[in-house]
């Protein structure tokens, strides 16, 4: 499990210099010398922005009027000129006074909007659909390889309880609002690619709108549904040095050996983690997005990472700390879908072993009634415990 | 099966039950973002 997790941690700090790609501006430029323009832009600036490469722009948005006094009788000369003032609105300094109810609006210009687009509709659509197909076709790769994983003794007949009914109605409110959530961001995501080019804007908008209903409101038996799994199984949870055995075997998904495990093996808790985890931080995102501008995640997150250096293990700049509440709402939607499509890929597989994937899985979730040949070829040591609960001898 | 059914039944209900009271509690983006200046119905 240590490995899990170190898995896990380093996963999500080599997403990070996704989001700080999609806005940074503050990174270290090698400085320019602009004396010859008396500090204007220069040439080099030009071509540099050009050529997209980052640029110290300070001279520009230190550039906004300072804090001249201005004349008597609003005279124009000596104060803010109308550049100043346009580079201050331009780099979110201006004191910009509004009436309308929400304070989002006193930023009037962004430029983040652009490079999220460009990343949502370019780097994220592409890889995120890989993820997925690739997923799904190692999966029949494998079964095709491996077929199904077959419950090598007779069936006994005799059946025992896997999971109680609430466990079960647990699972199914977290799984079947994960899969509508998945599905309808899927659509959200990639309907425009996808949907409108075959089947019309107008399916596609309708669709879309369907999906948004849908995704923001099943939002909450997911939440709920993923507090209840983890309060009820998250004790079973805890890595233990069976796991290291299970791992050392495959799992018996690879070969003919069936590694004993108590109620939970290895794999699942590997399953149950990912779960816990990564449906926890799509929560926290889908939170932030639900109420848009009221919960924002990344400046104070960024923070944090910075003072711990851990952009400086990679070779980075600090990460932005200073970000628009357009930002936090593009960074938030980015991070959402991301965590997403890892965790989706991930269900996949879950969805396969436990259906075609295994003879009698789907069982423990259907009636929660498993044959005890099943029980004891994948949860040897949970069966023996259960029997000594009942007085019934151990199996053999 | 019926830990199945009563899980999706359940987040029908809680689905529709947020919706409903999401609304009646003044968070649609609607409500959120009008003001004595700004009218969005």
């Amino acid at each position: 499990m240590l490995r899990f997790f170190a898995a896990f941690f380093a996963v999500l700090l080599m997403l990070l210099p996704l989001h700080a790609g999609a806005q940074s501006t503050d990174t270290a430029a090698p400085a320019i010398d602009r004396t010859a323009t008396g500090g204007a832009q220069t040439l080099d600036d030009i071509l540099r922005r050009q050529a997209q490469i980052k640029m110290d722009d300070s001279f520009r948005s230190d550039n906004t009027g300072g804090t001249s006094v201005p004349p008597p009788n609003g005279a124009p000369l000596g104060t803010s000129s109308d550049s100043d003032v346009w580079r201050a609105l331009r780099y979110n300094k201006a004191d910009v006074r509004i009436s309308t109810a929400n304070p989002v609006g006193t930023v009037l210009m962004q430029d983040g909007g652009m490079k999220w687009y460009e990343f949502r509709e370019g780097p994220l659509t592409h890889y995120g659909s890989w993820l997925l197909l690739g997923t799904m076709a190692a999966l029949i790769v494998f079964y095709l390889l491996r077929g199904r994983i077959r419950i090598d003794e007779d069936m006994t007949g005799r059946t025992v309880t896997r999971f109680q009914f609430f466990e079960r109605f647990s699972h199914w409110l977290l799984a079947g609002s994960f899969i509508l959530l998945g599905v309808t961001g899927l659509l959200t995501l990639l309907g425009r690619l996808y949907i409108a080019p075959y089947l019309g804007k107008d399916v596609n908008a309708t669709l879309l709108t369907a999906s948004k209903f849908i995704h923001n409101n099943v939002s909450w038996a997911f939440m709920l549904g993923l507090i209840l799994v983890f309060f009820l199984w998250v004790w079973h949870n805890i890595p233990n040095r069976l796991d290291l055995v299970w791992f050392s075997q495959a799992g018996g998904i690879i070969g003919k050996k069936h590694p004993p495990a108590k109620k939970f093996n290895a794999g699942q808790k590997i399953i149950f983690w990912s779960v816990i985890l990564l449906g926890g931080s799509i929560s926290i995102s889908g939170l932030s997005l639900l109420f848009p501008f009221e919960l924002p995640l990344f400046a104070a997150s960024f923070h944090h990472l910075n003072d711990l250096g851990v952009p400086g293990w990679f070779g980075m700049a600090p990460l932005p700390t200073e970000l628009t509440p357009q930002n936090e709402m593009q960074l938030a939607q980015l991070w959402h879908a991301i965590v997403a499509f890892v965790l989706m890929a991930i269900i996949i597989a879950h969805i396969y072993i436990g259906s075609v994937g295994m003879e009698g899985a789907f069982d423990a979730m259907g009636t929660g009634e498993v044959d005890e040949a099943w029980a004891h070829q994948h949860h040897s040591i949970w069966l023996d415990e259960v029997k000594a609960k009942k007085g019934a001898p151990p199996a053999e | 099966m019926k830990a199945m059914l009563t899980g999706f039944a359940a987040l029908i209900v809680i689905g529709v039950g947020a919706w409903y009271g999401l609304s009646q509690a003044g968070f649609s983006s609607q409500q959120v973002y009008s003001g004595a200046n700004v009218r969005l119905d």
